[in-house]
């Protein structure tokens, strides 16, 4: 589904954001990149969306050469990936209604099918009485769910959200959480930038760990990768593997009783 | 119609840049229906002259009918003269009348005695003026030839040197209106740049972003090309009057109200051409 191989990334400035960055994710697949910021979680993102070129490797998403893609191509690649930016990159002059159509107004849907489309993908994310409100009228949670649906509005094979869970709380975290998982179980593949490792330690999802734009860990890394990191690595990349194996079955329990108490609330 | 739509949307909200963007383009069309309406006047005018008997020769009092009938009969003879109309004292008095009529004051004075009769004669080449006036200046019977191949000289030669002027005008005016639309287009992009940035990343294609700012060129102009239009159409209108008063006997007046709507197509026309090509050069400038 997405495929990077032995990608880097060199800036202007001569340092490099990435470096031999290889990555493989099925479809379907939920996917946490997880770093300091720096990491190059971004940079990734970029990169896949052809915001930017690797310095070397190749990049190759469903049956897509995103290196090598003629520029008159970008457009359809970028309506294949819904992107929750990390600055969100809403609209403020627009309502969260005329934000979530942006994107059928792009692929020319008619106008009937797609406020449709939107008011569906609207009360998806739980925002359909806030509709006609502007950005600005909204909560950090909110915002980010609008940016969310703007994501999911042309039903994307792949989601890329990029600090979805940035500046919220825990609980408004969850929820973001718990609507990209929903998503995904829909079959949409999710790669989420995060550093809130709470988050990460208690899902038991795929977990890539960026360092200075260096893979350091890949909770599902193919046999190839791990002879290339060396033995001590592995060993203890294992050990952490296998404790998280222990603590995940605790925390999912806790995760679905909070998530359960939330339910029981509204 | 999306992209008309956001358009309009562009348009109000920026209402000073779309003012001066329309005010330019307003003008522009004015002094083109201006020069449009003077070019074609003046021509009607040379026309007329041109085509009106050329040379006027007025006899005197004493000339006999018999002795005028021969000159006339002479005249037609010869290969250069189209045709010759007499005009007798009772004819004169009558065109005068006719031209008059509306002010008894003059008719009162007037009788058919001291009004001159005289030969009208048109020629078939311009040229042949000088030598045909000539010859009826030496008749005996003639007491003054009036010539108008100065008259059409004089307004053909001010109907060129305005159609310099005007194409100059028109031209430089087009110039300026295309640089100030390019900088307001600029302008709006720039504002918008965020927008466009974001509409890129979610898979925008570069037309997507650029018809509705070619629209909008297109809207100035369109809308300048009719407020100049109307403009100057009213004007003209309404000094109708007064103009046909000034050029008694040319028909140019009442104008056919054909003329306007062909003028206003025109006019739209260009104005599309304009603000299409200024909007397309700012996005292609400014849109990369």
């Amino acid at each position: 589904m997405i495929k990077l191989d032995n990608v880097s990334k060199k800036f202007g400035t001569g340092v490099f954001g990435l470096s031999d960055i290889t990555i493989d994710v099925d479809k379907g697949e939920f996917l946490f990149l997880v770093g300091p910021s720096g990491s190059g979680k971004t940079t990734i993102f970029r990169l896949l969306i052809r915001d930017t070129l690797p310095t070397e490797g190749t990049i190759v998403i469903e049956d897509w050469d995103v290196v090598k893609l003629p520029k008159s191509q970008i457009p359809h690649l970028r309506k294949k990936i819904g992107v929750v930016f990390q600055d969100l990159k809403l609209l403020m002059d627009r309502t969260v209604f005329e934000n979530i159509m942006l994107p059928l107004e792009v692929v020319g849907i008619k106008i009937e099918e797609a406020s449709q489309k939107a008011e569906d993908v609207l009360a998806q994310v739980g925002l359909l009485e806030h509709k006609e409100k502007f950005p600005i009228q909204l909560s950090g949670g909110e915002l980010q769910r609008a940016a969310i649906a703007r994501a999911l509005v042309l039903s994307p094979d792949i989601i890329l959200a990029d600090e979805a869970t940035g500046n919220l709380d825990m609980a408004t975290s969850w929820e973001i959480i718990k609507l990209l998982s929903d998503i995904n179980e829909k079959g949409t593949t999710v790669v989420m930038a995060t550093h809130n490792l709470d988050i990460v330690k208690n899902l038991s999802k795929r977990v890539i760990e960026l360092e200075k734009g260096r893979i350091t860990k890949d909770s599902k890394s193919p046999k190839s990768e791990q002879k290339k990191n060396g033995g001590k690595d592995i060993d203890k990349e294992e050990q952490k593997k296998d404790k998280k194996e222990e603590e995940k079955p605790v925390d999912k329990d806790k995760e679905d009783k909070s998530e359960d108490k939330k339910e029981e609330k509204k | 119609m999306r992209h008309v739509k956001n358009s309009w949307k562009n348009i109000r909200r920026s209402p000073y840049q779309a003012f001066a963007a329309i005010m330019i383009m307003t003008l522009t069309f004015l002094t083109i229906s201006f020069f449009t309406f003077l070019l074609l006047g003046s021509s009607k005018i040379v026309n007329f002259f041109e085509s009106k008997p050329q040379v006027t020769a007025f006899f005197k009092n004493e000339a006999k009918q018999a002795d005028i009938d021969s000159l006339k009969a002479g005249l037609e003879a010869s290969s250069k003269v189209a045709s010759v109309k007499f005009v007798s004292k009772d004819e004169a008095l009558s065109i005068y009348k006719e031209q008059n009529k509306n002010d008894p004051l003059l008719l009162d004075l007037v009788t058919a005695d001291i009004l001159p009769s005289s030969l009208e004669i048109s020629a078939e080449k311009i040229e042949d003026l000088t030598s045909i006036s000539e010859s009826l200046k030496s008749s005996p019977l003639v007491s003054e030839v009036i010539f108008q191949k100065d008259v059409v000289a004089t307004l053909t030669s001010w109907t060129s040197a305005l159609r310099t002027i005007g194409i100059v005008l028109v031209v430089v005016l087009s110039l300026v209106s295309v640089f100030i639309m390019v900088t307001i287009i600029g302008i709006k992009i720039s504002q918008r740049k965020e927008d466009i940035e974001i509409m890129k990343l979610i898979g925008a294609t570069s037309w997507h972003i650029r018809w509705p700012f070619i629209y909008e060129g297109v809207f100035y102009g369109v809308a300048g090309a009719f407020i100049g239009w109307l403009f100057s159409s009213a004007v003209l209108l309404y000094s109708t009057p007064f103009l046909s008063s000034f050029l008694k006997g040319i028909p140019i007046f009442p104008i056919p109200y054909l003329f306007f709507v062909i003028l206003l197509g025109i006019e739209v026309l260009i104005a599309v051409i304009l603000g299409a090509f200024s909007s397309f050069m700012a996005v292609l400038r400014y849109l990369k």
